[in-house]
């Protein structure tokens, strides 16, 4: 005989689960943790690369570079001075799972780490439905993608808490609209954190080496300068 | 295309609610997926169709209800629905807006024979 079961269980429970656990052990040893979503291309391991270089003597930071396949850019993060990289070579997966970080976290010594960021891997669709147990989603875009990107994948804008607009050396070499890129994202999600920088000059990117040191300080529970 | 991920999960926790529940066939899954899940329904059923062929689940419906996304203005209050993903406030326009529905993606019932 026909009958209904009720069932009312997220379809991703398991992954929200270990995504809860490491929320709960970053906290507890206030580690900050960031995840770092866009396209191919745009320029997560570049900013990645930089930061590691300019801030690799104040900060600790632990890098999980995820990929489809090769480790390249975990290689790119070790030559810019990470200490700490791990790749997650996906093998064709078009995202990262709270059970690869998982995996990869049970095997690291966090002790001093101050930020971890993880690089997953370059798509706007599929890893935003993925906790990976971070405080915050960063949410990359350059200028030489359409500026009508965060109303194509308003999934991944909305969860994202910092926009960062790169390559904005190359703006005027595209269509690529500056004013339009930020409207767009502002009518799918008004309290993002935006920076406009260019990984390859360096411009812009104080802004944004400040706001990570203020926010390692905030999760550490001490007032940050400035602020 | 994560969606033959989801479908896996899907089929797992189907899975062990049929060990728990003790029944031997499941018609129909039926499905609450939020508009701004990041889960398209259409590439969903074609990964859970080719996921489950030839399995106990062959067969098995999904049934896919949408949920609109619905926001809360945090500046006063009022809820509404998103329409065209405008994130604003149509009473005060403010921008400052919690998503209320629409983000989910849950198994709600099954159709067990």
């Amino acid at each position: 005989m026909e009958e209904n079961v009720p069932i009312e269980k997220k379809v991703l429970s398991e992954n929200d689960k270990l995504a809860a656990a490491i929320r709960e052990m970053l906290a507890e040893r206030k580690i900050l943790a960031l995840n770092l979503v866009s396209s191919p291309g745009s320029g997560k391991t570049s900013l990645l690369e930089r930061t590691l270089k300019t801030l690799g003597d104040r900060l600790n930071m632990v890098l999980i570079a995820g990929d489809v396949q090769t480790e390249n850019d975990a290689q790119r993060l070790m030559r810019a001075g990470g200490r700490m990289v791990r790749p997650i070579v996906t093998g064709g997966a078009c995202h990262l799972d709270a059970k690869m970080v998982t995996r990869v976290l049970d095997d690291l010594d966090l002790t001093g780490t101050d930020v971890l960021f993880i690089e997953n891997v370059g798509n706007l669709v599929c890893p935003s439905s993925y906790d990976l147990g971070e405080d915050m989603k960063v949410v990359l875009i350059s200028t030489t993608e359409g500026d009508d990107k965060p109303l194509k994948y308003p999934a991944m804008f909305r969860r994202s808490s910092v926009f960062v607009i790169n390559k904005i050396d190359l703006l005027g070499q595209s269509d690529f609209e500056l004013a339009q890129v930020k409207e767009n994202a502002r009518q799918i999600n008004g309290n993002l954190t935006t920076f406009e920088v260019s990984c390859r000059t360096g411009e812009g990117l104080q802004a944004w080496y400040q706001w990570l040191e203020d926010q390692v300080a905030l999760k550490k529970g001490i007032r940050p300068t400035g602020l | 295309m994560h969606e033959l991920s989801i479908a896996r999960e899907i089929i797992a926790i189907v899975d062990a609610e049929m060990e728990k529940g003790h029944f031997d066939r499941v018609k129909a899954i039926h499905l609450r997926i939020g508009a701004l899940s990041g889960v398209d329904p259409e590439a969903l059923t074609f990964g859970f169709e080719a996921a489950t062929m030839d399995t106990r689940l062959g067969g098995a419906k999904l049934v896919i209800q949408q949920v609109p996304v619905r926001a809360n203005c945090r500046a006063c209050g009022h809820e509404f629905t998103v329409e065209d993903l405008v994130f604003l406030c149509p009473q005060c326009q403010s921008i400052d807006v919690d998503v209320t529905q629409g983000q989910e993606m849950l198994i709600d019932h099954l159709v067990v024979d």
